[in-house]
């Protein structure tokens, strides 16, 4: 098939694809990179979209030929995926989609990841992107359309050359067949790639499906398992040198002076040099020919250091000033009457402290780049390429499209690759650029890699935050009112995104998970976001990692307190109709877990439910203490996150999920300052949840064929607020600070 | 110039004698397989065998592995433990990132060859040096106690 000519006509089908079902904020946005870097965002009314959206027929650039999908002449199928496969499981999902509606067998299925390209732009978000949870909702559409038209067109073609109709003919894998004729796809491609595109598809009903909602391994796992899957710093190119740069202990800190001559007489050292570094500061960039030198070189290096501006943090002093700061909050998100609390009988609550936390990943930070006179080619595991390909492009002072962004596979990412301001891109075109200079314009390739302290220490952490919770009952433990207050840094104020996320100066990735009062209490939100030195970043599942624990543990104290089981006040509080998931994914995770029923001694229930992303979940586990540390035993898991697209996978998403929140809860999982210098540096001193703390998750899904809702994120917040409550019912106490300080219990 | 036996192979490294065998394998030989996770021996991503032990590469200097019998997961799937700890590992889709996974894969067939029938708390014993963010830690149990099963 000329998959140029399929790939142009269906490119203005992509691109008015759109997301089914709830619209949220994010779906109105539109955003678009600017030349030279930056990017444009406005925000669009869904009528304006809509009307948008009937123009929209020609892509604004040509489209890559083989953009999304190729036939191969052998018959198997190649599918570009426009999203960073990090561990989501992008790269199977979303060929599963394509393939389903295409009629091939997964068998005949190759998939690869697209490099930045105007093709790949999400549908509704309009920059190449991955986060959110977003992946396959917003693909859902896109490329099950991608396939059947494509799929429609080869019809067309063997409908033509048999001189049938076209509904005389049926498909499967990868096969046209009619009456006694039959054609593979290879040998239909030419002649199909003559044939109109159709201006409508019909998609397949969800009990047609034969992909879909099958679990399919991923397709990269035998790649994973033997060593040979590639990801960004495994990037290797003849000439190729490593360069690591030693940034300031505080952030935007700058170098007074430095002393390299015992560093560069360490064997295979290139260059070492001062460069510009991430807001506002300087490093020393070392040039070597593998890691091992620079590493040596680094160690021999004498930098004195300028402070930054903005003042030296340390989080002891933060956390008393937000103190003071929750007393007099500026702005108000929700403005629900709490008059009553006056007059109230009794009041629960208090103030809960959320440290700073770093992503962490397993692959640290990095990127390649290959700097020439006509443009620049750069390898990365990045969750934004379009954002990263105007922003190298700025640094380097060429324009985007002299910029190829390959994308590759990343060791995690958590929205650590996902950065507005294309922090650990810049610095390393920054590096690419100075190192081409001193070299007269004659340099290869240059890979730059962050160390594991570089990364913990490196800033773009979830925010801290502190919330302050009054809520007042009264005699029957109603809830009469609650004031509830929080006090964190915005996320996304200063970037480009503030323009939509941001209103009223409100910083919705700060209040999500609260505002929303899905238990319909008279609840009051007034925010303060304070302004810190300390660079800050969404955290897989963002707001929704602190306010699910206060809202969840917060509404358990209430039933306790009422003298009902958390579950029936649960029940009691959601709108049968408004939040039919969340109570299915409540009872269906109750229902599996055999919540209530006597637990050994030392042993107790907790549970929680929080929706994010689209999709609810729900945990109910099984903990006790152990030397200090929660020990979980098991956890049930309910989840709605309509049709599951991979079960494996969403499994998967939901078990690493939980295992990923419940670090939150764990001793030392913080990252504390002083005096503006971050206090940890390794997995020794931020360390992550082992196997040992790992309990079995089983993961039960309410059945359903509506349109796909997130799963990257949604199992992350609701882990956190269920061990907290089991914690309470075993100890009596309320612990409202995270990690958890279980020394005294 | 260093001689080491990687995989049943006898290899010249020109690197300094204190370079770790991670950065040995992976800049001066090619061998990408095994990860750079921490460089402090605390997370587990860089383990390869040393005459059969699950050992840190990034803490290893080259000096030190001289004479020893390094095997990577380059190398892992030439004996049958090995083999069946992959397969396992694939059949379980144990794998989100896969970034660990190597190490991860490492230690489990070092833990089999020593423990045909490791328990869920063996299995945590033998396992608790390697960290997984995506949080694989559940799948990695059912995969080593199949893999067992497939080897008894």
């Amino acid at each position: 098939m000329d998959p140029a000519l399929i790939a142009t006509r269906l490119a203005g089908q992509a691109r008015t694809s759109r997301a089914p079902g709830k619209l949220d904020r994010r779906e109105f946005l539109k955003l678009t990179a600017l030349a030279g870097g930056g990017l444009a965002v406005a925000w669009t009314a869904p009528s304006v979209l809509a009307a948008d959206e009937a123009t929209a027929a020609t892509p604004k650039k040509p489209i890559d030929p083989s953009a999304f999908v190729k036939i191969n002449p052998d018959n198997t199928v190649e599918i570009r995926v426009n999203r960073l496969d990090f561990g989501q499981g992008a790269l199977t999902a979303l060929p599963m989609l394509l393939a389903e509606e295409l009629d091939v067998d997964w068998s005949q299925v190759n998939a690869s990841l697209a490099p930045a390209g105007e093709a790949y732009k999400d549908p509704i978000y309009d920059i190449q992107m991955t986060g959110g949870s977003s992946g396959v909702p917003n693909s859902w559409v896109q490329y099950r359309e991608i396939g059947a038209a494509t799929r429609a067109m080869l019809v067309a073609a063997a409908a033509e050359q048999w001189h049938v109709p076209v509904s005389a003919c049926t498909t499967g894998s990868g096969l046209v067949r009619s009456g006694a004729h039959k054609a593979t796809y290879a040998s239909l491609a030419a002649a199909a790639a003559k044939q109109p595109v159709p201006n409508k598809v019909v998609l397949k009903a969800p009990a047609d499906y034969r992909i879909i909602g099958k679990g399919k391994r991923r397709i990269d796992a035998a790649a994973g398992a033997t060593g040979k899957k590639n990801y960004g710093i495994d990037m290797r190119l003849p000439g190729m040198k490593v360069a690591v740069l030693v940034r300031a202990p505080t952030f935007g800190g700058q170098v007074q002076s430095f002393d390299a001559s015992r560093a560069k007489a360490v064997k295979f050292v290139q260059d070492i040099f001062e460069v510009a570094t991430d807001l506002g500061g300087s490093g020393v960039a070392i040039i070597a020919d593998g890691y091992w030198p620079a590493k040596q070189a680094r160690d021999l290096l004498q930098v004195t250091w300028k402070a930054g501006v903005g003042g030296l943090v340390s989080s002891d002093t933060l956390f008393a000033s937000y103190r003071e700061a929750a007393k007099n909050p500026k702005l108000t998100a929700v403005k629900g009457d709490v008059s009553a609390a006056a007059s109230a009988t009794k009041h629960l609550g208090g103030e809960y402290q959320f440290p700073y936390l770093a992503h962490a990943p397993m692959e640290p930070l990095n990127a390649t780049f290959e700097v020439r006179t006509d443009g620049a080619t750069v390898w990365a595991g990045t969750q934004f390429q379009t954002i990263d390909q105007g922003a190298i492009a700025q640094t380097l002072g060429i324009k985007p499209e002299q910029v190829s962004l390959i994308t590759l596979p990343a060791g995690g990412g958590f929205g650590r690759r996902a950065v507005p301001t294309s922090d650990y891109l810049r610095e390393g075109a920054t590096i690419a650029k100075a190192w081409r200079e001193r070299q007269g314009g004659q340099a290869g390739p240059l890979k730059v890699m962050w160390s594991r302290e570089d990364d913990i220490r490196g800033g773009y952490y979830r925010p801290a935050h502190l919330h302050s919770v009054d809520v007042a009952l009264d005699a029957q433990g109603q809830v009469v009112a609650w004031d509830h207050v929080i006090i964190g840094q915005s996320i996304l104020k200063g970037t480009p995104f503030e323009s939509f996320e941001v209103k009223d100066g409100i910083d919705g990735t700060m209040t999500e998970g609260v505002a929303e009062n899905c238990y319909a209490l008279p609840m009051r939100l007034r925010i303060t976001h304070p302004d810190v030195a300390v660079p800050v970043l969404w955290w897989r599942s963002v707001g929704n990692t602190h306010t699910a624990f206060v809202m969840e543990t917060m509404v358990d104290e209430v039933a306790r307190a009422a003298g009902m089981d958390p579950v029936a006040w649960r029940l009691a509080r959601l709108d049968a109709k408004k939040h039919a998931r969340r109570i299915a994914a409540l009872k269906l995770a109750v229902d599996n877990s055999g919540y209530g029923k006597p637990l050994p001694a030392g042993h107790a229930w907790g549970l929680a439910v929080h929706e994010s992303f689209g999709s609810v979940v729900a945990y109910v586990v099984d903990v006790s203490i152990d030397a200090g540390r929660p020990k979980v035993h098991q956890v049930t898991a309910g989840v709605h996150a309509n049709q599951v697209v991979n079960p494996i996978a969403a499994e998967a998403q939901i078990q690493g999920g939980a295992v990923f929140g419940l670090a939150m809860t764990l001793p030392g999982f913080e990252i504390t300052l002083k005096d503006g210098v971050v206090q940890q540096a390794q997995f020794t001193d931020y360390p992550p949840p082992r196997i040992t703390d790992a309990p079995p998750v089983a993961v039960h899904f309410v059945p359903s064929n509506d349109p796909p809702t997130g799963l990257g994120e949604p199992g992350v917040p609701a882990i956190a607020p269920a061990i907290a409550n089991a914690l309470a019912a075993l100890t009596g106490k309320r612990l409202r600070k995270l990690p958890l300080d279980l020394s005294s219990a | 110039m260093t001689t080491l036996n990687i995989n049943g192979k006898s290899v010249e490294v020109d690197a300094d004698p204190s370079t770790p065998v991670l950065w040995a394998l992976r800049d001066t030989l090619g061998m990408t397989g095994t990860k750079f996770g921490c460089g402090v021996a605390a997370c587990g991503a860089c383990t390869v065998h040393i005459n059969g032990q699950p050992t840190r590469s990034c803490v290893t200097p080259i000096a030190a592995a001289v004479g020893q019998k390094i095997t990577t997961i380059e190398g892992i799937s030439n004996g049958r433990v090995g083999k069946a700890v992959q397969a396992a590992w694939i059949a379980h889709d144990v794998a989100q990132c896969g970034y660990c996974q190597s190490g991860q894969i490492m230690t489990a067939t070092a833990l089999l060859e020593g423990n045909k029938k490791p328990s869920d708390s063996d299995i945590d014993a033998a396992m608790a040096g390697n960290i997984c963010r995506c949080g694989t830690y559940q799948r990695i149990r059912a995969a080593i106690h199949s893999a067992a099963k497939t080897l008894a």
